[in-house]
């Protein structure tokens, strides 16, 4: 039997049972990961002597009786923009190539103590920006079901490892739809919990009021579990929720019968969205509806204002978050500069790739002396807008169902040269990031040609637990999770 | 020159080290002196990934220099990037307040030649300091030193209120005493836990607009303030009266040329990009700190001064001695209340014999080897003529190194001199009886005769007479 | 709005970005494009609304004034382009 195929939650009771090992699993990740990955091209370093470590000390712990935690053993992979203390963290650019965390991120602490592998770091859009892993300095990442297609980002290369079964959970960062649009793109559930839920000390920062850490499974359940494990407050973050996290699997099973759901009017408006896509994802909304639920029309009428929004408060942030590559104390360093300003400039033209820079620019330019109260502090006003939408619809809804993405995943090149184009792709991410709430993107469809559509479902702050419910009466009742990427062999 | 046809416009920034342990985010140490980067982190070496946490006790010490400082403590201020690049700014941005700063509108009093006047205070904020950057004289590479990265430092704004480099050194003098007293800043120009830069323009005597203000900066002692602050007025009153005009410029004071420059291509008018800092919630003071950090300031400078003279009738110049450091006026106050004493004579033992002794040694007054009581006892043989001033002085210095019982030192050195009276009488009939001459001499009006004897009578005394005692019985002996 | 190609120039020197004459002209249009696309934000009224900042907690998120290890000079230092010593060297400043 190919562990490879089993969830997190299965493989973890394999374990308990004694019917496979932690090595065994490693082995058969990796093992995947070198047949599969030379297409695929989700990985950006594979740690193979860590994991099988890791994996050994693990089954000792397990032989002895004390194991670490409910996933000890179970192999994950990690974006590349975690610092992992010893192993290259390069957030998918050329200026971090070579650099070596000097420390664990307090999430890569939690995995560890819980014993689970890292098997490797996983690509992605370069710091974070970008829908389809295409911006990664060092390669593009393919999608599983179509390798002419992208993966979606910026966690594209997490989400692949999962899909293509080379890992069996990935951690990855969502800004404005950064785990949500691949794992909808990918046919796998990812989570970004409440903003504070999870603490960012020692991820590399895009646009620090807007990053959040979560998990990309292959199931909802397996989703709860790691998210479990990562949702603890950290007196090293101080914007971390000091308060304990509630159990996210006791109400797991417990159904959405009597549950009011949300559909927001202007998302099922927008133009540009797919009609498999609408379909699919109708579908599911009135499945939820035939499990007990109602349906009620909302309305978030700033909504269309939340793309501007975003891309002016997320440049900004960036700009000044990536101000400190600047070739000094770390990464790249461009040589043969006469002076300081020259050797900042070229380093910095030559390690940050065509989307950073734009940014970069972009975010500059809305906080220079005269535009900052017409953009930036424009756009954070605009943004208490968007979360009192979504306070309001909360009075009268318990959750709020949308489509993910407004298509299925597209041709690699397709979009790339077109940045408001690509910023499209998250149009209905984006909101729940502006207002700090939770949100899951789980599989509910397929369209003709056999990409995977994605359902959204939004919380209420810290109500990761009822999101997490929702998904999985969905997913209870369907099998779209089940079915295996298509475009990579077995 | 006709500077006295213009008014100075004076304006200072102080920046000043907070005595915390750790530093403002992280928990590096922030003593002084280690060799390169031996005081960094992740965090204060700006690495990917990291997050600033405040240090609780850099809240304690602004809001302790802000409410000695007249201020309103603002119950929510706002933490803001100030972003820009410099080798010795890890992360491309100072964490720093801009729009709501924790503490404002505040005020100092100084004495100037008009009599005491209240310097106002604009505001206080807090921010970290960077690191350094050690230009190096031969090579063409300059080598940066973070361990002063992330140090907490409070930075205290004046209005323009000053009017001559004199009342800029009186404000900057008052002003590091008072965080000095606070404990809150070691007020250490030279080695830059306390620096200062000054914005200075002129204007017309009879004009109602201020003049284009220049900031100085680089200067670091107090005889610097002075002259820096002189140079620029007279640069600036010679531009406008040759008809040209002061430029909106930073300028470095160069301490060797005795003059100010200016800062040429640093100066390109620097667009920080303020925003507010995404990583720190606002800075919310809880409820009651403000009041209990209140109760607990201890009594500042200026009332220590006042009171000083009021209670202990010392004269200006004597207290403001003994208020300069407040262990110092503490100590004289213990010492006080054990002597009993006149408090001025007290006081000249203070300004004259044991400042002069601690700066010899160079020992703090914290190390000092004996206690008021001590001194009492010293004070209080001298006052019952068991020993001269000079003796006492010699005890003193014996005191000082040893710590030893004033009374044992001055036995064992015999310093001790006589009172008792019949030794003195019988001293004194000796030495009359010896010189009858000059007996003569004295009873025929040669008065200086008096001094020959008093002389003869420490003699057979071995010098140990007390010198009222031995005046007056010769002068009773003489029959006067 | 359009942004010309100075203000390209200027915010590039703010950001510290050496941009090719290609990417500066490339620049110019996107980011034009892209602002031009912010412009609806501006038909908004704000006036009486704050801008997003975070919530409050019962307890500040301060830590004690307690000194923790700091990183060894050769850890610090573990990622340098160049050093002197325990210094990271940096070329001279254009003064």
């Amino acid at each position: 039997m190919d562990p490879t195929t089993l969830s997190m939650l299965e493989l973890a009771s394999a374990l308990e049972a004694r019917s496979l090992s932690s090595v065994e699993a490693v082995r058969a990740s990796l093992d995947r990961v070198e047949r599969l990955d030379g297409r695929v091209k989700a990985f950006l370093h594979v740690d193979r002597p860590g994991a099988l470590a890791q994996a050994e000390a693990s089954d000792r712990r397990r032989a002895s009786g004390t194991p670490a935690g409910p996933l000890d053993g179970v192999p994950v992979g990690l974006k590349d923009l975690f610092l992992t203390e010893g192993l290259p963290t390069t957030a998918g650019s050329r200026i971090l190539e070579g650099f070596i965390a000097p420390y664990d991120a307090t999430v890569v602490k939690l995995l560890k103590a819980a014993g689970l592998p890292l098997l490797g770091k996983l690509n992605m859009d370069e710091f974070a920006m970008g829908s389809s892993t295409e911006n990664s300095g060092y390669f593009p990442t393919r999608n599983p079901w179509n390798l002419d297609l992208s993966p979606g980002g910026s966690s594209g290369g997490s989400a692949a490892a999962v899909a293509a079964r080379m890992a069996f959970g990935a951690l990855g960062t969502d800004t404005g739809g950064s785990i949500r649009q691949p794992a909808a793109l990918t046919g796998i559930v990812g989570l970004k919990p409440t903003y504070g839920r999870v603490s960012r000390f020692g991820v590399v920062a895009f646009a620090s009021s807007l990053d959040q850490v979560g998990p990309m499974t292959r199931t909802v359940a397996d989703c709860a579990a790691l998210l479990q494990i990562l949702a603890v407050p950290d007196p090293r973050d101080s914007t971390s929720n000091p308060e304990v996290a509630p159990d996210y699997r006791a109400e797991l099973e417990g159904g959405v019968r009597g549950m009011k759901l949300g559909l927001p009017r202007e998302y099922f408006e927008l133009p540009g969205m797919d009609p498999e896509v609408r379909a699919a994802v109708e579908a599911a909304t009135s499945a939820l509806q035939k499990q007990g639920a109602s349906l009620v029309p909302v309305s978030l009428p700033h909504t269309r204002y939340a793309l501007a929004t975003y891309y002016l408060i997320a440049p900004a942030e960036a700009s000044s978050n990536l101000a400190r590559y600047d070739g000094v104390r770390y990464g790249l360093r461009a040589f043969g500069a006469k002076n300081l300003l020259q050797m900042y400039g070229q380093t910095r033209d030559q390690g940050f790739g065509l989307e950073v820079k734009r940014r970069i620019m972009l975010g500059t330019y809305a906080l220079s002396a005269g535009y900052y109260d017409a953009y930036y502090l424009k756009a954070q006003k605009v943004r208490t807008l968007i979360k009192r939408d979504f306070e309001e619809a909360f009075a009268s809804v318990d959750a709020v169902l949308s489509p993910t993405s407004p298509t299925a995943a597209f041709r690699i090149g397709e979009k790339v040269s077109d940045p408001l184009a690509m910023y499209l792709n998250d149009v209905f991410t984006l909101p729940c990031n502006l207002a700090g709430l939770p949100g899951m993107s789980l599989p509910c469809g397929f369209t003709r040609a056999g990409l995977p559509i994605g359902l959204q479902i939004l919380g209420r702050p810290w109500d990761e637990a009822r999101v997490l419910r929702i998904g999985r009466a969905f997913e209870r009742e369907h099998d779209f999770h089940r079915r295996a990427p298509t475009g990579v062999g077995g | 020159m006709s500077v006295s046809d213009f008014q100075p416009v004076i304006g200072l920034e102080v920046h000043g080290q907070l005595l915390t342990k750790s530093k403002i985010f992280c928990g590096c140490s922030t003593e002084f002196g280690a060799p390169p980067n031996a005081h960094t982190c992740a965090v204060c070496l700006g690495m990917p990934g990291v997050l600033p946490v405040l240090n609780a006790q850099v809240v304690e010490f602004a809001i302790r220099a802000g409410r000695a400082l007249g201020c309103r403590i603002n119950p929510v201020s706002i933490w803001a990037r100030k972003n820009y690049f410099y080798p010795d700014l890890p992360k491309g941005y100072q964490i720093s307040q801009y729009d709501l700063p924790l503490c404002e509108h505040g005020g100092l009093a100084i004495d100037t030649d008009a009599g005491p006047r209240t310097v106002r205070i604009r505001r206080i904020h807090l921010e970290e300091d960077a690191g350094k950057n050690v230009h190096d004289p031969g090579g063409g590479e300059s080598l940066v030193d973070l361990n002063r990265s992330g140090v907490p430092l409070v930075e205290i704004v004046s209005e323009p209120d000053l009017r001559s480099s004199a009342e800029a050194v009186e404000y900057l003098k008052a002003l590091r005493d008072i965080l000095v007293y606070l404990e809150v800043n070691d007020g250490n120009l030279e080695e830059g836990s306390f620096r200062c830069d000054a914005n200075v323009s002129v204007m017309r005597k009879n004009a109602t607009e201020y003049g284009t203000r220049v900031e100085l900066k680089n200067i670091n002692s107090f005889r610097f303030v002075q002259k820096a602050i002189d140079y620029e007025i007279d640069r600036q009153v010679e531009l406008i009266e040759s008809g040209r005009k002061v430029a909106l410029e930073t300028r470095l004071y160069d301490a060797v040329k005795g003059e100010t420059r200016s800062m040429r291509s640093k100066e390109e008018a620097h667009d920080y990009r303020y925003f507010p800092e995404p990583d720190l919630p606002p800075l919310r003071i809880p409820p009651g700190l403000v009041e209990r950090i209140e109760k607990e300031l201890p009594e500042l400078p200026r009332a220590k001064l006042e009171r000083f003279e009021k209670e202990y009738g010392l004269s200006a110049y004597d207290a403001k001695i003994l208020v300069a450091d407040r262990a110092l006026a503490d100590f004289f106050e213990q010492v006080a209340k054990a002597y009993g004493g006149p408090a001025k004579k007290l006081a000249n033992w203070f300004t004259g014999e044991l400042l002069r002794l601690l700066k010899e040694a160079g020992t703090a007054l914290s190390a000092l080897r004996f206690g008021p009581p001590q001194l009492a006892a010293l004070l209080k043989m001298v006052d019952a003529g068991e020993l001269s001033n000079n003796a006492a002085k010699d005890v003193f210095a014996e005191l000082f190194h040893t710590g030893r019982e004033p009374k044992d030192i001055a036995q064992e050195k015999g310093l001790i001199q006589v009172q008792d009276t019949g030794a003195v009488d019988a001293a004194v009939d000796a030495v009359l009886s010896a010189n009858p001459g000059e007996v003569e001499k004295y009873r025929a009006g040669k008065k200086q005769v008096f001094g020959f004897l008093v002389g003869q009578v420490m003699r057979a005394m071995k010098g140990k007479g007390n010198p009222a005692l031995v005046n007056a019985a010769l002068k009773a002996r003489l029959g006067e | 709005m359009s942004l010309t190609l100075d203000e390209v120039r200027h915010v590039a020197n703010l950001a510290r970005l050496s941009l090719s004459p290609e990417e500066e002209a490339l620049m110019q249009t996107q980011l034009s494009a892209i602002l031009d696309a912010m412009a609806e934000l501006s038909r908004l009224d704000t006036a009486q609304v704050e801008p997003t900042s975070h919530a409050a907690g019962e307890v500040p998120p301060w830590r004690p004034d307690a000194v923790q290890p700091s990183f060894s000079p050769e850890k610090a230092l573990g990622n340098a382009p160049a050093k002197v010593g325990t210094s990271f060297a940096v070329p001279k400043i254009l003064d």
